[in-house]
């Protein structure tokens, strides 16, 4: 996905490009208000993240201008405050949701994804591979044509591999990907659902496999 | 008060105008008894060495010309009566003037008023007095029409006071209600200057009124900002120490390493919850103060409160169903009642494991509104059920999961400040229950 980061704190922005980066998202950053602009008037957003306090301006302004330019990329509010009250506001101005610093990645993703559902007419996000389709959006996963049914871990645990296929992850990553961090879980339970994927996926070319002492990989046959 | 100094006022009237009354009638008897008992002494002659007294009509009709007293005289010579009434009472003479005493004769009040003269006759120096005595009836009746009057006035005073006092307190006192208005029917947050129109007198109070409120909005806003200040700058270090992290965490490949940076995230997770919940703590404590009372749709509240939370449940396989959410309204401040679900509902994410169901209900029963909050997480211990609801109190099985033990104490403040209330219980099967009480 592409990304508009509008943060004006140059050391939180790196960190957060770099972490949104690791899940092959590609993310531009505006330090300020004239800059953001700059950007989305050239440039579309598959998200914009946006900081309420910038130098030039509050992030709220940008909201309400956004809005009235009748733009449909959604923004999710990335603010510092976390008083009810101000979170009420920036929804009431049109902000898509709003997350209170620090970030959580997961809890950040989960809610991209949630806000691109909401969003209708949004475009296919489908991806083909072998003799599977998925969709990551509308969460369904196509085998063969049959619709899979799938969990949210396993929906997630299979975002990671598609979007990567035939790179190898090892269960240690994938466990930091599916879990929150205040949440003690092993990685038997990685297995656990790499095993409910591979059944999932029986009866097409497409399987994940185990290299030894490295963790698994997507591939088709 | 008024009352009181115009009921004074009015018999401090009375009096002064019963006793100059009273006064003047006196002297003006006085004034005929004296002119009549002169004429007496006036027609007094030393006829070749004797006295002769021709005793001149106009000086007894004088008397009783105005009213009908009855009228006494007694003439006497060196002590010795001569002429009238022998018994009417006589009274010491002092010098040439005349003297005047109020006395009974006859069973009557009097009024005497006598005189002396010296003539030289025959035997020598002689004495004449006469006494001249008038009955008060009269008088008495005269003073008491002027006492009446002198009453009634009083009491008019009184009336026309009372009723000018209360016109005047009350042009007074509803500009003075105006303001009390204008002032108590505003919102926790309203400090805009008053308006209402005042009578010039009552300008100071409002000036002032307004610039304790253009100060008190000043302090306030300040420490809005002050907070918001301070979170932000908190906020934005530990968001790069969380996000660092994370990205490290995908670099590190030794075990221990790994373990080592998911224990920093966590801490700067429980930091970053325990500051937002101190905040709201602070937030509902000054909000609660002064409760704004607006109409909530509660099963909407209840709707949207658990649609921004699905992602979260998401991420733990939880799933958060409404079930028979009853059409409700209820009076209160919405930030503060979504507060206390949202509360509620991040506890039961927490505590409950993955693919398990948390199920939010709400009905009307006994007059309150009762929202219920079931889990199939492990429960409340029974035991301490109880401290739950205290300050940084936390279970004793919320072991591994982070949290700044303020959630539910925040949750009962509110509860509290809408007359309501939380009960902690464990369902009959497995799992615990909240139940958020309102008053309908």
């Amino acid at each position: 996905m592409r990304f508009l980061l509008i943060e004006d704190n140059q050391a939180l922005a790196n960190a957060v490009i770099e972490r949104l980066s690791l899940d092959s998202h590609i993310v531009d950053h505006a330090a300020n208000l004239t800059t953001a602009w700059d950007y989305t008037a050239t440039a579309e957003y598959d998200l914009i993240l946006l900081d309420i306090m910038l130098p030039d301006g509050d992030g709220r302004s940008f909201l309400e201008q956004h809005r009235s330019a009748k733009s449909r990329t959604p923004v999710i509010v990335l603010t510092a405050r976390s008083e009810v009250s101000d979170r009420v506001g920036i929804l009431d101005l049109g902000a898509d949701d709003y997350m209170v610093k620090p970030i959580d990645f997961s809890e950040l993703e989960a809610r991209c994804r949630a806000v691109l559902r909401r969003q209708t007419g949004a475009a296919q996000n489908t991806i083909h591979f072998g003799e599977i389709e998925f969709d990551s959006l509308a969460a369904t996963l196509k085998v063969n044509g049959t619709e899979v049914k799938l969990r949210t871990k396993e929906l997630r645990l299979f975002e990671v591999f598609i979007n990567a296929p035939n790179q190898i992850f090892p269960k240690s990553q994938l466990l930091d990907r599916l879990f929150s961090y205040d949440v003690e879980a092993s990685e038997n339970a990685i297995e656990v659902y790499v095993g409910r994927l591979r059944k999932h996926l029986i009866g097409s070319n497409v399987s994940i496999t185990t290299v030894r002492g490295l963790g698994y990989k997507l591939e088709c046959q | 008060m008024l009352l009181l100094s115009a009921a004074g006022i009015a018999i401090l009237l009375y009096v002064v105008v019963q006793s100059v009354a009273e006064q003047i009638a006196q002297e003006s008897q006085d004034n005929i008894l004296a002119a009549s008992a002169i004429s007496i002494l006036d027609s007094a002659r030393v006829v070749e060495g004797d006295i002769s007294i021709d005793l001149p009509y106009s000086s007894l009709s004088m008397l009783d010309s105005v009213t009908d007293e009855r009228a006494f005289y007694a003439i006497r010579l060196n002590d010795e009566f001569l002429s009238g009434y022998p018994d009417l009472p006589r009274i010491a003479a002092t010098n040439d003037a005349t003297a005047f005493q109020s006395t009974t004769y006859l069973g009557e009040d009097i009024r005497i008023a006598s005189t002396w003269r010296s003539f030289s006759t025959l035997e020598g120096q002689a004495y004449l007095e006469i006494s001249v005595a008038q009955t008060l009836t009269g008088l008495n009746q005269s003073i008491a029409r002027i006492s009446r009057i002198s009453l009634a006035i009083g009491f008019g005073f009184f009336l026309l006071s009372m009723v000018v006092a209360m016109v005047i307190a009350q042009s007074t006192i509803r500009p003075l209600h105006r303001l009390t208005g204008s002032v108590s029917r505003r919102g926790p947050s309203d400090l805009r200057p008053v308006a209402a129109p005042v009578p010039t007198e009552m300008a100071p109070l409002v000036t002032s009124l307004n610039s304790l409120m253009t100060r008190l909005q000043k302090s306030l806003s300040r420490s809005e900002d002050f907070i918001a200040e301070a979170a932000h700058r908190v906020r934005t270090p530990m968001a790069i120490v969380r996000t660092q992290a994370e990205v490290t965490l995908r670099r590190v490949e030794k075990e221990e390493h790994r373990q080592a940076v998911r224990e920093m995230i966590r801490a700067v997770d429980e930091s970053s919850r325990t500051a937002g919940q101190l905040l709201d703590h602070a937030m509902v404590s000054f909000r609660t103060d002064d409760l704004a009372r607006e109409t909530i749709q509660l099963d909407d509240l209840i709707v949207d409160t658990v649609n921004r939370l699905h992602p979260i449940s998401e991420l733990r396989d939880v799933e958060i169903k409404t079930h028979k959410l009853t059409r409700t309204k209820i009076q209160g401040d919405p930030i503060l009642v979504q507060n206390a679900i949202q509360n509620v509902l991040d506890n039961a994410v927490k505590y409950t494991d993955a693919d398990t169901k948390i199920t939010v209900m709400l009905d009307q029963s006994d007059g309150y509104a009762q929202i219920r909050v079931q889990d199939e997480g492990r429960g409340f211990d029974d035991t301490e059920i109880d401290q739950l609801l205290q300050r940084f109190e936390r279970g004793k099985n919320a072991d591994g999961i982070v949290g700044s033990g303020l959630g539910l104490t925040i949750v009962d403040d509110i509860m509290r400040a809408h007359g309501g209330r939380i009960t902690l219980s464990n369902n009959v099967g497995e799992g615990a229950c909240v139940t958020l009480s309102f008053p309908l």
